[in-house]
């Protein structure tokens, strides 16, 4: 793992409404590693996600992704960005190769070259045997590895996966953790990835960082944060109890 | 612009595939083949030797045998309803679907999905329009034994044009409906709304509005036509009446002025009416006439377009 990072933000501030719903966020990714992004509901993730893609523009404050400023060059970013949103949207009238057909079209990628990616892709999230169902009959967990494969056709550098567990069975939540491994693993691709299901995040990130009301309270190596907070290793606490300890501080 | 071209291709594979376009297809056609069929044999046995050189443009402007609409009414009445239905879920349906923050989320710039979207839809309007026109005339070759003239030919391809430009404005409407509202019911509802406002109401209250304010000069022929005069002008805020009046002129040769100015009634104004049978007007004549009406229509769009734009831009991917 280099140390060389891929997103940076700074003094990162979202207000809707006159509220803040992100407010002076500066936090820092690195290349090829997996960044659990932690946070009850509402704290302002998707919103900071939303900012790094330059779907929406902050209202103070920077960020910087591969060197690009999201607001100034947005297409440029989101060419390099892969982004599984939390609501999974997908045209579901059509099957499997058909959406990632278009998504390939959308990001300019050339018709024959496209056909293997997806192929590939299909085959590595083991969506290959029901490629010509319609996305309407897919189960939850087949439509978030289709977003995975997604990610996959568009080659991206880094990932943001909001949510990528959410509502999904063991066996789902298991597949889908082994395929955000490999893709870092394998890809090489920089994740930023928001949660809340604690036990997960422990399991796969580096590094973790915990929002809470919009303020990043905490960030750093599981260890850290348990020495932070307790004086100890992490080995005598779960990130769910220092979660908790941070929660009830905020 | 690739994105431009996928968004295209996908709009049309849905269109096609979909039974709204179907059903709202399947009723333009038919009762356009049903008054063809009937204003073609009214022809035939109506005027039986008079081979006038714009017969074969009557089959757009005579009223079928139910004396309901002409051809040219009843896509004047009905067109904005195609261009409404086309239209008026474009935007919201993929907000609602989480599809929209996934299509901005590839690298493409926000205005390419409408534009996208637009043309697609005037691609398939145009479609619509160009197959249904032909048959029209088919149908009124085969019954009438009548072959339109090359001048016809043309009048017939600028009132196509018109038509298209018109039916397109009203998708621009639902689109930018389909931007401001985030349900498709509730936009579907305004965009009807305004349907129904500028066929029926606009035009009967800005009568009822000028035969109120001028009531006391009814005798002096002056007065009828400037208030002639001030309706129009008035009216012509309404695309329909943009409309009506642009095609009456193309596809009547007989037409001077792009309204007639008394319909009813004052005896010195009678000359003035018979005019218009005195001759055709030439093609380029009546190009003349409908260009102004035809800019209208596209400043229309433009400001409907200029509209959606701006709250497109400035809407937030994800409301609170």
């Amino acid at each position: 793992m280099s140390s060389e990072s891929v997103i940076e933000t700074q003094e990162l501030t979202k207000i809707y409404y006159g509220r803040a719903a992100v407010e002076n966020l500066s936090f820092s990714v690195y290349a090829g590693e997996i960044f659990g992004f932690l946070g009850p509901n509402g704290a302002g993730k998707t919103t900071t996600l939303l900012m790094l893609l330059g779907l929406t523009e902050p209202t103070n404050g920077s960020a910087r992704v591969l060197g690009m400023d999201p607001a100034r060059e947005p297409i440029k970013v989101k060419s390099v960005i892969g982004y599984l949103q939390e609501n999974m949207g997908f045209y579901s009238d059509l099957n499997a190769r058909q959406m990632l057909q278009f998504i390939a079209d959308l990001n300019d990628i050339k018709a024959d070259n496209a056909k293997e990616r997806i192929t590939a892709a299909l085959q590595t999230v083991g969506l290959a045997e029901e490629q010509d169902k319609k996305i309407a009959a897919y189960s939850r967990g087949m439509r978030q590895r289709l977003g995975i494969a997604e990610l996959l056709i568009k080659d991206s550098k880094v990932a943001f996966l909001d949510e990528p567990t959410l509502g999904l069975d063991p066996d789902g939540t298991n597949r889908m953790i082994e395929l955000i491994q490999s893709l870092c693993r394998d890809k090489k691709m920089t994740i930023l990835l928001s949660s809340h299901m604690l036990h997960q995040v422990q399991k796969i990130c580096h590094r973790i960082g915990i929002m809470i009301k919009g303020r990043m309270v905490a960030q750093g190596h599981m260890d850290q944060l348990a020495e932070e907070k307790f004086g100890v290793g992490k080995e005598q606490y779960t990130l769910e109890e220092i979660y908790m300890k941070y929660f009830q501080e905020a | 612009m690739g994105g431009m071209k996928t968004i295209i291709k996908k709009e049309l594979a849905d269109h096609f595939a979909s039974y709204r376009f179907t059903i709202i297809f399947a009723l333009i056609a038919m009762v356009s083949l049903i008054t063809a069929y009937m204003v073609g044999w009214k022809i035939k046995t109506e005027m039986e030797g008079m081979a006038s050189q714009s017969a074969f443009l009557l089959l757009f402007t005579l009223p079928g045998a139910m004396g309901l609409f002409s051809l040219v009414q009843f896509v004047a009445f009905f067109g904005p309803l195609v261009g409404l239905v086309l239209g008026f879920d474009t935007i919201n349906r993929e907000r609602n679907e989480g599809t929209l923050s996934k299509l901005l989320s590839q690298p493409i710039y926000r205005d390419v999905v409408i534009n996208g979207k637009f043309l697609a839809g005037v691609v398939l309007i145009t479609v619509m329009m160009v197959s249904i026109v032909l048959v029209i005339t088919a149908l009124g070759l085969i019954v009438m034994g009548i072959i339109p003239g090359i001048e016809e030919v043309w009048r017939i391809i600028v009132y196509l044009i018109i038509s298209i430009i018109y039916i397109s404005l009203w998708l621009g409407v639902a689109i930018l409906f389909s931007i401001l509202f985030r349900s498709p019911a509730t936009s579907a509802l305004a965009a009807l709304a305004v349907w129904i406002f500028f066929s029926i109401i606009f035009p009967y209250s800005v009568s009822v509005l000028a035969n109120n304010i001028f009531e006391t000069v009814e005798d002096n022929p002056e007065a009828i036509a400037q208030r002639a005069k001030i309706v129009k002008v008035f009216i012509l805020l309404s695309p329909q009446e943009l409309y009506t009046d642009a095609t009456a002129t193309i596809i009547d040769p007989t037409r001077k002025s792009s309204r007639s100015i008394i319909t009813s009634g004052a005896g010195p104004m009678e000359s003035l009416s018979m005019a218009r049978f005195s001759g055709p007007l030439p093609l380029i004549q009546s190009v003349l006439i409908v260009v102004p009406y035809i800019i209208s229509l596209i400043a229309l769009t433009v400001v409907c377009f200029a509209i959606s734009y701006v709250v497109f831009m400035r809407q937030e991917i994800r409301s609170l």
